[in-house]
């Protein structure tokens, strides 16, 4: 189990670097600086200067290390659009926005996504199966800026029942960005609760369980839902860190001051710090929850060994 | 001689036993038909490809702008659906838009097959270090943030119809090569590859015309389902303003541009917002549709 876990934090390191630098590389990459011409018309010696500053004359494997050797202490340097701020400041302002919204949507999300896809696996063919189908494929296949908009329409500019976006002076607020961007996450929730029960429902153990008289509740709550839950488990948690880096989509249409907006917005601006810090959150992000997952995984189900 | 009479009475006994000759495709074109929700996708989805070869004869000059003064409701002076936000006929926007999004989905697929087929091909047949350098790869893109890979792509390269193409196909090829790699090891071991290779052919017509036909059938699946979420990542691009390039339609674009009308000229969102979801529906049937036909094994 130790070794297990060692040897996968190694294989995530090693994947890590590899992410830092192909994108440290891309960035320097690109043609034109964040201090060049049209957005700073500098006298060469004030730009050199600035270059200093920011280490940007030194050569690229030299910047490289320094960059991660700081990275590592969790000093991503300054932002380069918002000089006033580190980039860890930046972060440490916004991100829990996204977080908040994110993980509330998380919790209602693939709580309700489970609940109709229990609902609609007991009640097979009948019309709340078809509802909860219909729900479930909306939600998978339209963008969440389509519902968005959509939701908006109805609900602030006809009915006028909510807020048009924004964040923290309303609690109603949230409720839109929430469902516009839970949906593709409840969708996945429930069609797969809904497969995955479905298929429990015609192993032996749930036919002994009704053939001894138990009440059909407790059949599916304590003997079916239990075991149709783990394959479910690897399905969602990766949708995890994609909700709580915010979604661009979603933020943008509700005006959510959250990290999103940076995704755009750094990489238009050239924000090279910015765009590092990012990604580099996110790529451990996304390592550290498929080997969570993974973990939670044989917990539940100690028949599974990880080799 | 024998082996052809056998043939013969074969085919010829009880009436009431034969069945007329059947393959595969064949089979999955009956199973295909009888579905009709992905009968009616699939005829959706024929409009929509009809719509988009002749889209010029039949909504000519769509960046055609009128005063921006002029903005009109759907109905409204001839506009049978309106006009955008500055002034163009929605209706030829809509078409344009609507080739502009199958254009993406199926050149990406385009782009994503070649790249994962031949990765996945070279890794599955190959082994080894080929293999081990391969997975590495697939890792690593797994591991970057997809839609600020291709943000970051964009802003390298710039945006426009042939560059959100290259972005969206760069990083769509992963599940691809993932899918043929697995076919491939899985496909290696048995008994009519080894036939093969003992009879001497060589590997690359035993790569090409014994394993590729048979790891086909996952592939369409994979490739057909793939188009939607290609269709999905432009119009998310170009709803932030980093896609398609003026004056080219697009439909995100118009999602995108109509926020600030939104509490007036509700049309201008609606509309677009409508036909992406018409369009990524439709081909998700049709995938789902195509898995379903090609692969009873995975029929709930």
């Amino acid at each position: 189990m130790v070794a297990y876990i060692v040897q996968r934090l190694a294989g995530l390191a090693f994947v890590f670097i590899l992410v830092s630098i192909v994108a440290f590389l891309l960035m320097h990459a690109t043609p034109g600086g964040p201090f060049d011409e049209p957005n700073m018309p500098l006298p060469p010696s004030a730009k050199a200067n600035i270059l200093a500053k920011y280490g940007l004359d030194q050569p690229l494997h030299i910047q490289y290390i320094n960059y991660m050797a700081n990275a590592l202490r969790g000093d991503f340097g300054y932002s380069f659009s918002s000089p006033t701020e580190t980039v860890a400041q930046v972060i440490g302002r916004t991100w829990p926005i996204s977080i908040t919204l994110g993980g509330i949507t998380v919790v209602v999300a693939l709580g309700s996504g489970i609940l109709l896809g229990i609902l609609a696996a007991v009640r097979q063919n009948s019309p709340v199966d078809y509802v909860v189908t219909f729900l479930a494929t909306l939600g998978l296949t339209v963008p969440n800026f389509v519902i968005a908009l959509w939701l908006i329409l109805i609900f602030a500019v006809q009915l006028k029942w909510l807020p048009l976006g924004g964040w923290g002076d309303d609690w109603r607020q949230i409720i839109m960005p929430m469902v516009a961007l839970g949906m593709g996450p409840l969708g996945i929730a429930a069609r797969y609760t809904r497969a995955s029960l479905a298929d429990v429902f015609t192993s032996d153990y749930i036919r002994t369980a009704r053939a001894k008289g138990l009440a059909e509740q407790m059949v599916v709550m304590r003997h079916a839902v239990k075991n149709a839950l783990i394959p479910i488990i690897t399905v969602l948690g990766p949708r995890i860190p994609d909700l709580i880096t915010g979604t661009v989509f979603v933020e943008t249409m509700f005006r959510v001051p959250g990290l999103g907006k940076f995704f755009v917005e750094s990489v238009l601006d050239r924000d090279y710090p910015m765009i590092m810090a990012l990604m580099l959150l996110i790529a451990a992000l996304w390592g550290l929850v498929y080997l969570l997952t993974d973990l939670l995984y044989t917990w539940i189900d100690p028949r599974v060994k990880l080799t | 001689m024998s082996v052809v009479a056998r043939k013969e009475t074969l085919v010829t006994t009880d009436p009431n036993i034969a069945r007329p000759p059947s393959n595969l495709w064949r089979d999955a074109a009956i199973r295909f038909s009888k579905n009709k929700l992905a009968m009616g996708a699939l005829v959706i989805v024929a409009l929509l490809v009809f719509i988009s070869i002749f889209a010029d004869v039949i909504a000519p000059n769509p960046n055609l702008a009128r005063p921006i003064d002029a903005r009109k409701f759907p109905g409204e002076a001839g506009y049978v659906l309106g006009t955008d936000d500055v002034g163009r006929d929605m209706l030829k926007r809509l078409v344009h838009g609507a080739r502009t999004s199958l254009i993406v989905g199926l050149s990406v697929q385009a782009i994503a097959l070649v790249i994962g087929a031949i990765l996945g091909l070279s890794a599955g047949f190959l082994g080894g270090w080929v293999d081990f350098f391969v997975m590495r790869v697939v890792e690593l893109f797994t591991a970057i943030p997809q839609l600020l890979f291709a943000l970051f792509l964009i802003s390298i390269f710039g945006g426009g119809l042939f560059n959100v193409i290259l972005a969206i196909g760069l990083i769509g090829w992963v599940d691809i090569c993932r899918l043929t790699r697995a076919q491939l090891f899985s496909l290696r071991e048995k008994e009519f590859i080894e036939a093969a290779r003992t009879v001497g052919v060589p590997p690359l017509q035993i790569a090409w015309r014994h394993l590729l036909p048979n790891a086909l059938t996952p592939l369409i699946i994979a490739v057909t389902l793939g188009v939607p979420i290609a269709i999905f990542t432009e119009a998310g691009l170009s709803f932030l303003g980093l896609g398609i390039n003026e004056p080219t339609a697009s439909l995100g674009k118009m999602v995108g541009a109509s926020s600030a009308y939104i509490r007036v000229y509700w049309h201008m969102g609606l509309l677009p917002t409508l036909l992406i979801a018409l369009i990524m529906l439709s081909f998700s049937f049709v995938g789902d549709g195509l898995r379903d036909a090609l692969d009873p094994r995975l029929r709930k």
